[in-house]
Protein backbone atom coordinates (compact mmCIF):
# COMPACT_ATOMS: atom_id res chain seq x y z
CA UNK A 1 0.00 0.00 0.00
CA UNK A 2 2.91 2.33 0.73
CA UNK A 3 4.22 2.18 -2.83
CA UNK A 4 0.97 3.21 -4.49
CA UNK A 5 0.86 6.23 -6.76
CA UNK A 6 -1.06 9.31 -5.73
CA UNK A 7 -3.76 8.61 -8.30
CA UNK A 8 -4.25 5.10 -6.99
CA UNK A 9 -4.38 6.36 -3.39
CA UNK A 10 -6.93 9.00 -4.36
CA UNK A 11 -9.02 6.42 -6.18
CA UNK A 12 -9.05 4.16 -3.10
CA UNK A 13 -9.84 7.14 -0.90
CA UNK A 14 -12.86 8.08 -3.02
CA UNK A 15 -14.01 4.43 -3.01
CA UNK A 16 -13.97 4.47 0.79
CA UNK A 17 -15.96 7.72 0.82
CA UNK A 18 -18.48 6.30 -1.67
CA UNK A 19 -18.96 3.25 0.55
CA UNK A 20 -19.56 5.54 3.56
CA UNK A 21 -16.45 4.30 5.33
CA UNK A 22 -15.28 7.04 7.69
CA UNK A 23 -11.81 8.54 7.34
CA UNK A 24 -9.76 8.47 10.55
CA UNK A 25 -6.83 10.71 11.57
CA UNK A 26 -3.84 8.63 10.43
CA UNK A 27 -5.47 7.33 7.23
CA UNK A 28 -4.15 8.53 3.90
CA UNK A 29 -6.13 11.50 2.58
CA UNK A 30 -5.63 14.00 -0.26
CA UNK A 31 -3.98 17.23 0.87
CA UNK A 32 -6.95 19.23 -0.38
CA UNK A 33 -9.34 17.13 1.76
CA UNK A 34 -7.17 17.79 4.82
CA UNK A 35 -6.95 21.50 4.03
CA UNK A 36 -10.65 21.79 3.40
CA UNK A 37 -11.46 20.09 6.71
CA UNK A 38 -8.99 22.20 8.69
CA UNK A 39 -10.58 25.31 7.21
CA UNK A 40 -14.15 24.19 7.89
CA UNK A 41 -13.59 22.70 11.36
CA UNK A 42 -11.44 25.57 12.63
CA UNK A 43 -14.01 28.11 11.40
CA UNK A 44 -16.68 26.09 13.11
CA UNK A 45 -14.62 26.12 16.33
CA UNK A 46 -14.03 29.88 16.09
CA UNK A 47 -17.80 30.37 15.65
CA UNK A 48 -18.52 28.47 18.87
CA UNK A 49 -16.02 30.59 20.79
CA UNK A 50 -16.98 33.97 19.30
CA UNK A 51 -20.61 32.93 19.75
CA UNK A 52 -20.12 33.15 23.51
CA UNK A 53 -19.56 36.92 23.31
CA UNK A 54 -23.05 38.24 22.48
CA UNK A 55 -24.56 35.96 25.12
CA UNK A 56 -21.86 36.62 27.72
CA UNK A 57 -23.08 40.21 27.60
CA UNK A 58 -26.45 39.10 29.02
CA UNK A 59 -25.31 36.78 31.83
CA UNK A 60 -25.20 39.63 34.34
CA UNK A 61 -28.39 41.12 32.92
CA UNK A 62 -30.64 38.05 32.78
CA UNK A 63 -34.09 38.85 34.22
CA UNK A 64 -34.00 36.17 36.92
CA UNK A 65 -31.84 33.50 38.49
CA UNK A 66 -33.30 30.66 36.40
CA UNK A 67 -32.58 32.47 33.15
CA UNK A 68 -29.11 33.34 34.38
CA UNK A 69 -28.25 29.75 35.31
CA UNK A 70 -29.54 28.54 31.94
CA UNK A 71 -27.54 31.14 30.02
CA UNK A 72 -24.39 30.27 31.95
CA UNK A 73 -24.88 26.59 31.13
CA UNK A 74 -25.43 27.39 27.46
CA UNK A 75 -22.31 29.55 27.22
CA UNK A 76 -20.32 26.85 29.01
CA UNK A 77 -21.56 24.31 26.45
CA UNK A 78 -20.34 26.56 23.65
CA UNK A 79 -16.86 26.72 25.17
CA UNK A 80 -16.94 22.91 25.25
CA UNK A 81 -18.09 22.74 21.63
CA UNK A 82 -15.20 24.97 20.61
CA UNK A 83 -12.86 22.58 22.41
CA UNK A 84 -14.23 19.43 20.72
CA UNK A 85 -13.79 21.11 17.36
CA UNK A 86 -10.27 22.42 18.00
CA UNK A 87 -9.36 18.89 19.11
CA UNK A 88 -10.82 17.43 15.91
CA UNK A 89 -8.81 20.00 13.98
CA UNK A 90 -5.61 18.97 15.77
CA UNK A 91 -6.08 15.35 14.68
CA UNK A 92 -5.48 16.65 11.13
CA UNK A 93 -2.10 18.04 12.13
CA UNK A 94 -3.27 21.64 12.49
CA UNK A 95 -1.73 23.72 15.26
CA UNK A 96 -4.52 24.93 17.53
CA UNK A 97 -2.89 28.21 18.50
CA UNK A 98 -2.04 28.93 14.86
CA UNK A 99 -5.66 28.45 13.79
CA UNK A 100 -6.71 30.87 16.55
CA UNK A 101 -4.09 33.41 15.49
CA UNK A 102 -5.33 33.06 11.91
CA UNK A 103 -8.77 34.18 13.08
CA UNK A 104 -7.28 37.09 15.04
CA UNK A 105 -5.40 38.20 11.93
CA UNK A 106 -8.49 37.95 9.76
CA UNK A 107 -7.17 34.97 7.75
CA UNK A 108 -9.85 32.61 9.09
CA UNK A 109 -13.54 33.37 9.35
CA UNK A 110 -16.20 32.64 11.92
CA UNK A 111 -19.96 32.69 11.46
CA UNK A 112 -21.01 36.17 10.35
CA UNK A 113 -24.08 36.06 12.61
CA UNK A 114 -21.96 36.90 15.67
CA UNK A 115 -21.05 40.25 14.20
CA UNK A 116 -24.56 41.45 14.95
CA UNK A 117 -25.19 42.97 18.39
CA UNK A 118 -27.55 41.47 20.99
CA UNK A 119 -29.18 44.63 22.28
CA UNK A 120 -32.26 43.44 24.16
CA UNK A 121 -33.18 40.44 26.30
CA UNK A 122 -35.45 39.24 23.49
CA UNK A 123 -32.29 38.85 21.40
CA UNK A 124 -31.28 35.99 23.70
CA UNK A 125 -34.52 34.33 22.70
CA UNK A 126 -34.03 35.00 18.99
CA UNK A 127 -30.43 33.80 19.14
CA UNK A 128 -31.45 30.54 20.79
CA UNK A 129 -34.42 29.92 18.53
CA UNK A 130 -33.00 31.05 15.17
CA UNK A 131 -29.21 31.11 15.44
CA UNK A 132 -28.94 27.86 17.37
CA UNK A 133 -31.77 26.46 15.27
CA UNK A 134 -29.85 27.21 12.07
CA UNK A 135 -26.65 25.84 13.61
CA UNK A 136 -28.42 22.63 14.65
CA UNK A 137 -29.82 22.13 11.14
CA UNK A 138 -26.32 22.41 9.78
CA UNK A 139 -24.80 20.26 12.51
CA UNK A 140 -27.33 17.44 12.33
CA UNK A 141 -26.37 17.12 8.66
CA UNK A 142 -22.69 17.08 9.65
CA UNK A 143 -23.15 14.13 12.05
CA UNK A 144 -22.72 11.99 8.93
CA UNK A 145 -19.68 13.84 7.58
CA UNK A 146 -16.92 11.60 6.24
CA UNK A 147 -14.18 12.53 8.74
CA UNK A 148 -14.58 10.44 11.91
CA UNK A 149 -13.43 12.90 14.60
CA UNK A 150 -15.56 15.70 13.08
CA UNK A 151 -18.62 13.46 12.89
CA UNK A 152 -18.17 12.32 16.52
CA UNK A 153 -17.78 15.91 17.71
CA UNK A 154 -20.99 16.80 15.86
CA UNK A 155 -22.96 13.97 17.47
CA UNK A 156 -21.93 15.18 20.91
CA UNK A 157 -22.60 18.81 20.05
CA UNK A 158 -26.07 18.05 18.65
CA UNK A 159 -27.03 16.18 21.80
CA UNK A 160 -26.07 19.20 23.90
CA UNK A 161 -27.47 21.86 21.57
CA UNK A 162 -31.03 20.65 21.63
CA UNK A 163 -31.69 22.51 24.86
CA UNK A 164 -30.20 25.71 23.44
CA UNK A 165 -32.89 26.14 20.85
CA UNK A 166 -35.71 25.23 23.21
CA UNK A 167 -34.58 27.68 25.89
CA UNK A 168 -34.50 30.48 23.29
CA UNK A 169 -37.97 29.62 22.09
CA UNK A 170 -39.15 29.56 25.69
CA UNK A 171 -37.80 33.08 26.26
CA UNK A 172 -39.78 34.29 23.24
CA UNK A 173 -42.92 32.38 24.26
CA UNK A 174 -42.81 34.14 27.64
CA UNK A 175 -42.34 37.55 26.03
CA UNK A 176 -45.09 36.93 23.47
CA UNK A 177 -47.55 36.05 26.23
CA UNK A 178 -46.52 39.15 28.21
CA UNK A 179 -47.32 42.82 27.82
CA UNK A 180 -47.67 44.45 24.36
CA UNK A 181 -44.25 46.02 24.93
CA UNK A 182 -42.71 42.61 25.61
CA UNK A 183 -44.28 41.16 22.50
CA UNK A 184 -43.03 44.12 20.47
CA UNK A 185 -39.56 43.43 21.84
CA UNK A 186 -39.81 39.82 20.61
CA UNK A 187 -40.98 40.98 17.16
CA UNK A 188 -38.12 43.46 16.98
CA UNK A 189 -35.60 40.71 17.76
CA UNK A 190 -37.09 38.51 15.04
CA UNK A 191 -36.95 41.41 12.58
CA UNK A 192 -33.24 41.89 13.21
CA UNK A 193 -32.18 38.22 13.42
CA UNK A 194 -34.26 36.61 10.66
CA UNK A 195 -32.20 37.55 7.62
CA UNK A 196 -28.78 37.17 9.26
CA UNK A 197 -29.93 33.67 10.36
CA UNK A 198 -30.71 32.74 6.75
CA UNK A 199 -27.25 34.00 5.81
CA UNK A 200 -25.71 31.54 8.29
CA UNK A 201 -26.07 28.77 5.70
CA UNK A 202 -23.54 30.56 3.53
CA UNK A 203 -23.65 31.78 -0.05
CA UNK A 204 -26.13 30.31 -2.52
CA UNK A 205 -25.03 27.08 -4.19
CA UNK A 206 -24.18 28.94 -7.38
CA UNK A 207 -21.80 31.20 -5.44
CA UNK A 208 -20.27 28.52 -3.23
CA UNK A 209 -16.99 27.42 -4.81
CA UNK A 210 -16.07 24.76 -2.23
CA UNK A 211 -19.46 23.13 -2.15
CA UNK A 212 -19.24 20.68 -5.03
CA UNK A 213 -15.97 19.08 -3.95
CA UNK A 214 -17.13 19.01 -0.31
CA UNK A 215 -20.25 17.11 -1.36
CA UNK A 216 -18.19 14.63 -3.40
CA UNK A 217 -15.96 14.02 -0.37
CA UNK A 218 -19.05 13.87 1.84
CA UNK A 219 -17.64 16.57 4.11
CA UNK A 220 -20.96 18.28 3.47
CA UNK A 221 -24.02 16.10 3.01
CA UNK A 222 -26.43 18.84 1.93
CA UNK A 223 -25.91 22.06 0.01
CA UNK A 224 -26.27 25.52 1.58
CA UNK A 225 -29.54 26.16 -0.22
CA UNK A 226 -31.04 22.80 0.76
CA UNK A 227 -30.33 23.45 4.43
CA UNK A 228 -31.59 27.03 4.21
CA UNK A 229 -34.88 25.79 2.74
CA UNK A 230 -35.22 23.20 5.51
CA UNK A 231 -34.67 25.95 8.07
CA UNK A 232 -37.31 28.25 6.56
CA UNK A 233 -39.81 25.37 6.37
CA UNK A 234 -39.24 24.52 10.03
CA UNK A 235 -39.27 28.10 11.32
CA UNK A 236 -42.44 29.49 9.72
CA UNK A 237 -44.90 27.38 11.77
CA UNK A 238 -42.84 28.10 14.91
CA UNK A 239 -43.21 31.86 14.31
CA UNK A 240 -46.96 31.35 13.83
CA UNK A 241 -47.28 29.69 17.22
CA UNK A 242 -45.49 32.64 18.82
CA UNK A 243 -47.84 35.00 16.95
CA UNK A 244 -44.85 36.77 15.38
CA UNK A 245 -44.48 37.88 11.77
CA UNK A 246 -41.43 36.89 9.75
CA UNK A 247 -40.09 40.07 8.07
CA UNK A 248 -40.39 38.84 4.48
CA UNK A 249 -43.23 39.95 2.16
CA UNK A 250 -42.37 37.22 -0.33
CA UNK A 251 -42.71 34.39 2.17
CA UNK A 252 -45.43 32.08 0.87
CA UNK A 253 -46.26 28.37 0.93
CA UNK A 254 -45.65 26.81 -2.48
CA UNK A 255 -48.08 23.92 -2.90
CA UNK A 256 -46.28 22.55 -5.93
CA UNK A 257 -42.82 22.50 -4.34
CA UNK A 258 -44.19 21.61 -0.90
CA UNK A 259 -41.84 24.25 0.49
CA UNK A 260 -42.01 27.90 1.46
CA UNK A 261 -40.86 30.39 -1.14
CA UNK A 262 -38.95 33.27 0.38
CA UNK A 263 -37.46 36.60 -0.65
CA UNK A 264 -33.97 37.33 -1.92
CA UNK A 265 -31.23 37.58 0.71
CA UNK A 266 -29.26 40.82 0.78
CA UNK A 267 -25.99 39.25 -0.37
CA UNK A 268 -24.20 42.55 -0.37
CA UNK A 269 -24.76 42.75 3.38
CA UNK A 270 -23.57 39.13 3.73
CA UNK A 271 -20.27 39.79 1.94
CA UNK A 272 -19.79 43.11 3.76
CA UNK A 273 -20.12 41.46 7.18
CA UNK A 274 -17.90 38.56 6.11
CA UNK A 275 -15.23 41.01 4.94
CA UNK A 276 -15.15 42.59 8.38
CA UNK A 277 -17.56 45.49 7.99
CA UNK A 278 -20.43 44.25 10.16
CA UNK A 279 -21.61 46.14 13.25
CA UNK A 280 -19.43 44.18 15.73
CA UNK A 281 -16.53 42.60 13.78
CA UNK A 282 -13.84 44.73 15.42
CA UNK A 283 -15.31 44.40 18.88
CA UNK A 284 -15.46 40.59 18.61
CA UNK A 285 -11.90 40.15 17.37
CA UNK A 286 -10.56 42.61 19.94
CA UNK A 287 -12.32 40.69 22.72
CA UNK A 288 -10.82 37.38 21.51
CA UNK A 289 -7.33 38.88 21.19
CA UNK A 290 -7.55 40.43 24.65
CA UNK A 291 -8.63 37.08 26.10
CA UNK A 292 -5.63 35.33 24.58
CA UNK A 293 -3.11 38.04 25.48
CA UNK A 294 -4.37 38.67 29.00
CA UNK A 295 -4.44 34.96 29.73
CA UNK A 296 -0.95 34.27 28.51
CA UNK A 297 0.77 34.75 31.88
CA UNK A 298 -1.72 32.33 33.46
CA UNK A 299 -1.00 29.65 30.87
CA UNK A 300 2.76 30.14 31.30
CA UNK A 301 2.50 30.04 35.10
CA UNK A 302 0.47 26.81 34.97
CA UNK A 303 3.10 25.23 32.76
CA UNK A 304 5.98 26.40 34.99
CA UNK A 305 4.17 25.05 38.04
CA UNK A 306 3.60 21.68 36.35
CA UNK A 307 7.26 21.47 35.36
CA UNK A 308 8.40 22.32 38.88
CA UNK A 309 6.15 19.68 40.37
CA UNK A 310 7.35 17.06 37.89
CA UNK A 311 10.96 17.88 38.80
CA UNK A 312 10.20 17.48 42.50
CA UNK A 313 8.71 14.06 41.88
CA UNK A 314 11.80 12.80 40.04
CA UNK A 315 14.25 14.36 42.55
CA UNK B 1 5.32 31.02 19.76
CA UNK B 2 5.03 30.27 23.48
CA UNK B 3 5.37 26.68 24.66
CA UNK B 4 2.01 24.91 24.52
CA UNK B 5 0.30 22.77 27.11
CA UNK B 6 0.57 19.08 26.26
CA UNK B 7 -2.31 17.19 24.62
CA UNK B 8 -4.19 14.55 26.66
CA UNK B 9 -6.53 11.78 25.57
CA UNK B 10 -9.63 11.38 27.73
CA UNK B 11 -11.28 8.05 28.62
CA UNK B 12 -14.54 7.82 30.54
CA UNK B 13 -16.31 5.02 32.37
CA UNK B 14 -19.97 5.84 32.00
CA UNK B 15 -21.10 3.50 34.77
CA UNK B 16 -19.89 0.79 37.09
CA UNK B 17 -19.40 -2.44 35.14
CA UNK B 18 -18.43 -0.84 31.81
CA UNK B 19 -14.94 -0.16 30.50
CA UNK B 20 -13.41 3.25 29.99
CA UNK B 21 -13.99 4.54 26.49
CA UNK B 22 -12.10 7.18 24.52
CA UNK B 23 -14.20 10.35 24.24
CA UNK B 24 -11.81 12.99 22.95
CA UNK B 25 -8.82 15.06 23.87
CA UNK B 26 -7.86 18.36 25.47
CA UNK B 27 -4.84 20.42 26.42
CA UNK B 28 -3.74 20.92 30.01
CA UNK B 29 -0.55 21.85 31.87
CA UNK B 30 -0.55 18.68 34.00
CA UNK B 31 -2.57 15.56 34.77
CA UNK B 32 -4.58 17.20 37.54
CA UNK B 33 -5.70 20.03 35.28
CA UNK B 34 -6.39 17.52 32.51
CA UNK B 35 -8.67 15.56 34.85
CA UNK B 36 -10.53 18.65 36.03
CA UNK B 37 -10.95 19.97 32.49
CA UNK B 38 -12.11 16.55 31.31
CA UNK B 39 -14.72 16.54 34.08
CA UNK B 40 -15.92 20.02 33.07
CA UNK B 41 -15.99 19.35 29.34
CA UNK B 42 -16.86 15.69 28.93
CA UNK B 43 -19.13 14.92 31.90
CA UNK B 44 -21.49 17.89 32.15
CA UNK B 45 -24.54 15.65 31.73
CA UNK B 46 -23.78 12.62 33.92
CA UNK B 47 -21.75 10.91 31.18
CA UNK B 48 -19.24 9.45 33.59
CA UNK B 49 -18.24 8.24 37.03
CA UNK B 50 -14.54 7.72 36.35
CA UNK B 51 -12.01 9.49 34.12
CA UNK B 52 -8.59 8.47 32.80
CA UNK B 53 -6.32 10.96 31.09
CA UNK B 54 -3.25 9.82 29.14
CA UNK B 55 -0.72 12.11 27.48
CA UNK B 56 -1.29 11.75 23.75
CA UNK B 57 2.38 11.18 22.98
CA UNK B 58 2.26 8.05 25.17
CA UNK B 59 -0.22 6.42 22.80
CA UNK B 60 1.34 4.03 20.27
CA UNK B 61 -0.65 2.75 17.32
CA UNK B 62 -0.29 0.49 14.31
CA UNK B 63 0.03 2.09 10.89
CA UNK B 64 -3.40 2.26 9.23
CA UNK B 65 -1.75 2.06 5.79
CA UNK B 66 -0.73 -1.54 6.64
CA UNK B 67 -3.99 -2.45 8.34
CA UNK B 68 -5.03 -5.06 5.73
CA UNK B 69 -1.89 -7.14 6.16
CA UNK B 70 -1.70 -6.44 9.88
CA UNK B 71 -5.16 -7.84 10.59
CA UNK B 72 -5.13 -10.50 7.87
CA UNK B 73 -4.76 -13.44 10.32
CA UNK B 74 -8.10 -12.64 11.91
CA UNK B 75 -9.92 -12.70 8.58
CA UNK B 76 -8.48 -15.97 7.28
CA UNK B 77 -8.92 -18.20 10.32
CA UNK B 78 -12.65 -18.68 10.11
CA UNK B 79 -12.41 -21.90 12.17
CA UNK B 80 -12.12 -19.62 15.19
CA UNK B 81 -15.85 -18.98 14.94
CA UNK B 82 -18.47 -21.44 16.21
CA UNK B 83 -20.45 -21.20 12.96
CA UNK B 84 -17.54 -22.98 11.17
CA UNK B 85 -18.54 -26.32 12.72
CA UNK B 86 -21.40 -28.61 11.66
CA UNK B 87 -23.39 -30.08 14.51
CA UNK B 88 -26.11 -32.73 13.96
CA UNK B 89 -29.70 -31.50 14.16
CA UNK B 90 -31.26 -31.92 17.55
CA UNK B 91 -28.11 -31.21 19.55
CA UNK B 92 -29.04 -28.81 22.32
CA UNK B 93 -27.15 -26.44 24.66
CA UNK B 94 -24.20 -26.02 22.25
Amino acid sequence: MKNLSNEELEKRFQEKIDKDIKIEPNDWMPDAYRKSLIRQISQHAHSEVVGMLPEGNWITRAPNLRRKAVLLAKVQDEAGHGLYLYSACETLGANREQTIDDMHEGKAKYSSIFNYPAVTWADMGAVGWLVDGAAIMNQVALCRTSYGPYARAMVKICKEESFHQRQGYEILTTLCRGTPQQKAMAQDALNRFWWPSLMMFGPSDAESPNSEQSIRWKIKRFTNDELRQQFVDASVPQADILGLTIPDNNLKWNEERQHYDFGEINWDEFWQVLEGNGPCNKERINARKAAKENGEWVRNAALAFAEKRALRKTA
Amino acid sequence: MAKEWPLWEVFIRSKQGLNHKHVGSLRAADSQMALENARDVYTRRSEGISIWVVESNSVHANDPADADAYFEPSDTKIYRHPTFYDVPDGVKHM
